[in-house]
């Protein structure tokens, strides 16, 4: 912490001195919230590979994506922005697009071509106004069922396909003792298990008009009210202490046997590799519902806009080393994370890895992120509407479809 | 300086009073100026340019242009926020309350000159000395059905034994009380008891003479007494009400559903979660407005009324 603390104070002092004049040296202080072991690891990669290009990485995490993303704008806002700074692939970045904060990387982009290699939604939720106003680095699945192979096949079940399916053996599971959902019972996950519901009960198109387009019209489709109440029945799947807790203790319970599905995205293969555990052997991955649809994010970097020759000089190395072929593999390796360039061999990856190249090889099964598809002021108002349903088993499916209608109408 | 000040009553008019006056004062005035600065600029300051923002429709970035009422219309309309203004008011209502009497409660039986005065005396001001985020650590882990108190007493053999408050939707705000009341009562007892250890002891005898039970001297002689003690507890109790916000993100993060948010958690998801910078102000200049509204009564009675009748 405090060699934290001394490293920040000292890139500050650095900057306000060396901020005008040019120097020899290609110092990169690079604002990112990649903190817990498995994240700082991988970052290392990025700062290893800049190392070795001969810039000097000057690493400043700063723990908690709202923390970060709030730190590093104020400093670009006041006029002191660090060199690269870390977002979440989707709206986030849009206002400093907006406001000329952000510098555009799209000749990189053309001559690098980036529309070919990478996935439409991605680059979709990067170019803005015809450009590139971000790197991507990687794409993450965030509907992936993640389910122990111990516990399905001693109770001789087959992991589910469909909802319906998993509704069915769900409550199978739980009248053997074993908790059918293991579920991080807080807003932000209880509404990702929705998400994936979704777009994996609804379809792909759903997901977009509701995220997306958000027009009431969906909302009548009963289609979704069907959705909305095989959601309701998954209440009963999870444990009474899950409420409040976190998703790393949600995905434990997969790991000890004690739960059979955990709902979550690609990031969680870090607890399982921590807890010694292979992918197809303990655990398996897979993508519920009629079409393996997957919803992808990622993160992003962005290049504060500069008129310091330096500085731009610095940021080309940046983008050049964060999509270098070698530094996708082994960050993506580590980041539980696919690479974000499709033309990247896969196979030196574990079987969920490359299980999520091939459902993204085919256009057709990359869905956007809500991050990409919706304003936070919506996806908020969203996530008060679903933890509400789903903490109130009392709670009708057409009282909560209300609500969504007036989340639309709020948010605008 | 003394003959003047002898001779200045009988002046009819204070002009050179009111000049020397300014003369002595004025080191300590430029003295407090950096201060009365801050205040202006930073605490007044701030607190306009949130009001001021709330009548906007910003996002991320502050934006100025001017919406009217738009926005509280919307924060009255929201779930989400009615809950946190009544679940502010079932906490601080039983919180400062609870705090009140078992403190007092506390400090009364510390005061009954018990053998090891000192050690009960830290282990109940001990949890004060935790952050609210520790507090709401533990009382997560022991209120929680599948780790804590429910399984220890279940595991002892009584079966059917239900404390689920904490993942109760109805009832999970009463947990946030109790973790409260076991964080904050210590503190209360600690006041309490150095108003009691203040009081004449002849009062004491003079009741025994008197014939008075020890509860009714305490209900009616010594409870009066500490009414500044209780003052100065209440005054630390409200305000921390008001920005209650690290235990209930430690303990149930507003959960389950919605059942334990609160005014001061609204305004920090919608600032710098939400990118909704305007619904977050007009929240927190709500929260500004009642307490000011609270305040009013008790600075008039306590400051500007006494004044009046002296001059």
């Amino acid at each position: 912490m405090r060699m934290k603390t001394r490293v920040s104070a000292y890139t500050l002092s650095v900057a306000l001195i060396w901020s005008s004049a040019a120097f020899a040296q290609q110092k990169a202080e690079v604002l990112h919230w990649w903190t817990s072991a498995g994240e700082s690891a991988s970052v290392k990669v990025f700062a290893e590979q800049f190392t070795k290009a001969g810039g000097t990485w000057v690493d400043n995490a700063i723990a908690g994506g709202a923390n970060a993303r709030t730190a590093g704008i104020n400093r670009m806002v006041g006029g002191n922005p660090p060199t690269m700074m870390q977002f979440n692939t989707g709206k986030q970045f849009d206002e400093l697009v907006s406001n000329a904060l952000v510098r555009d990387v799209d000749a990189q982009a053309k001559a690098g071509k980036w529309r070919e290699i990478m996935p439409k939604p991605i680059v979709d939720a990067t170019v803005r106004e015809g450009k590139f106003f971000a790197v991507p680095v990687n794409i993450h699945g965030q509907n992936w069922m993640f389910y122990n192979t111990k516990v399905f096949a001693d109770a001789g079940l087959e992991p589910p396909k469909t909802f319906p399916e998993l509704v069915a053996s769900g409550e199978k599971l739980k009248a053997k003792g074993i908790i059918p959902i293991a579920l991080g019972g807080q807003p932000t996950w209880e509404h990702n298990l929705f998400r994936a519901v979704v777009v994996g009960h609804g379809g792909a198109d759903m997901f977009r008009q509701l995220y997306g387009t958000r027009k009431p019209d969906i909302l009548k489709n009963p289609k979704f009210k069907e959705t909305v109440e095989l959601f309701g029945k998954m209440r009963s799947l999870v444990d009474p202490g899950s409420p409040g807790r976190n998703w790393n203790d949600a995905t434990a319970l997969v790991i000890t046997n004690k739960a059979a599905m955990h709902f979550n995205g690609d990031w969680a293969k870090g607890e399982f590799i921590a807890a010694g555990q292979t992918a197809g052997k303990e655990y398996g991955c897979t993508v519920v519902g009629q079409e393996p649809k997957l919803v992808i994010g990622g993160d992003v970097f962005v290049f504060p806009a500069t008129k310091d020759k330096a500085a731009l000089a610095t940021q080309d190395k940046l983008v050049e080393v964060l999509l270098d072929p070698t530094s996708q593999l082994e960050f993506n390796k580590k980041k539980g994370s696919i690479p974000v360039r499709m033309d990247v061999d896969v196979s030196s990856m574990d079987v969920c890895a490359q299980k999520s190249h091939a459902i993204l090889k085919d256009p057709a099964n990359q869905v956007e992120s809500m991050e990409i598809l919706s304003p936070p002021n919506f996806s908020g108002a969203m996530q008060d509407a679903v933890t509400q349903y789903w903490n109130n088993p009392s709670m009708s499916a057409d009282a909560f479809i209300e609500k969504i209608v007036s989340a639309m109408r709020d948010a605008g | 300086m003394d003959t003047i000040s002898i001779r200045a009553p009988s002046m009819p008019s204070g002009g050179t009073k009111t000049r020397r006056r300014m003369k002595t004062r004025l080191p300590a005035a430029l003295a407090l100026l950096p201060t009365a600065l801050i205040v202006l600029v930073v605490y007044i300051g701030c607190m306009l340019w949130t009001v001021r923002l709330s009548f906007t429709s910003s996002t991320l970035l502050p934006k100025l242009d001017w919406v009217g009422f738009a926005q509280y219309s919307r924060l009255f309309a929201n779930d989400r926020f009615l809950t946190s203004a009544s679940n502010i008011v079932i906490f601080g209502a039983l919180f400062i309350s609870g705090c009140l009497i078992i403190g007092f409660l506390l400090a009364v039986f510390i005061d009954q000159n018990v053998r090891g005065e000192g050690l009960f005396r830290t282990i109940f001001l001990y949890p004060y000395a935790m952050s609210f985020v520790v507090t709401g650590v533990a009382w997560q882990w022991f209120l929680n059905p599948a780790l804590g108190l429910q399984k220890l007493v279940r595991d002892m053999g009584f079966e059917s034994f239900t404390f689920d408050w904490l993942v109760n939707q109805r009832m999970a705000i009463y947990t946030i009380v109790i973790a409260g009341l076991w964080h904050g009562s210590g503190l209360t007892m600690a006041i309490l008891l150095a108003g009691l250890r203040g009081i004449d002891k002849d009062l004491w005898k003079a009741a025994k003479i008197d014939g008075i039970p020890t509860w009714r001297v305490y209900t009616s002689v010594v409870l009066p007494l500490l009414r500044p003690m209780v003052v100065t507890a209440v005054v630390l109790l409200t305000t921390g009400v008001v920005k209650l916000y690290d235990l209930v993100v430690a303990m149930t993060l507003g959960g389950p559903g919605i059942a334990t948010e609160v005014p001061a958690k609204f305004v920090m998801d919608h600032l710098f979660e939400r990118n909704n910078i305007a619904l977050g102000t007009a929240a927190a200049t709500i929260m500004l407005t009642t307490v000011i509204a609270v305040l009013a009564p008790w600075v008039y009675v306590r400051y500007v009324r006494p004044q009046g009748r002296h001059a």
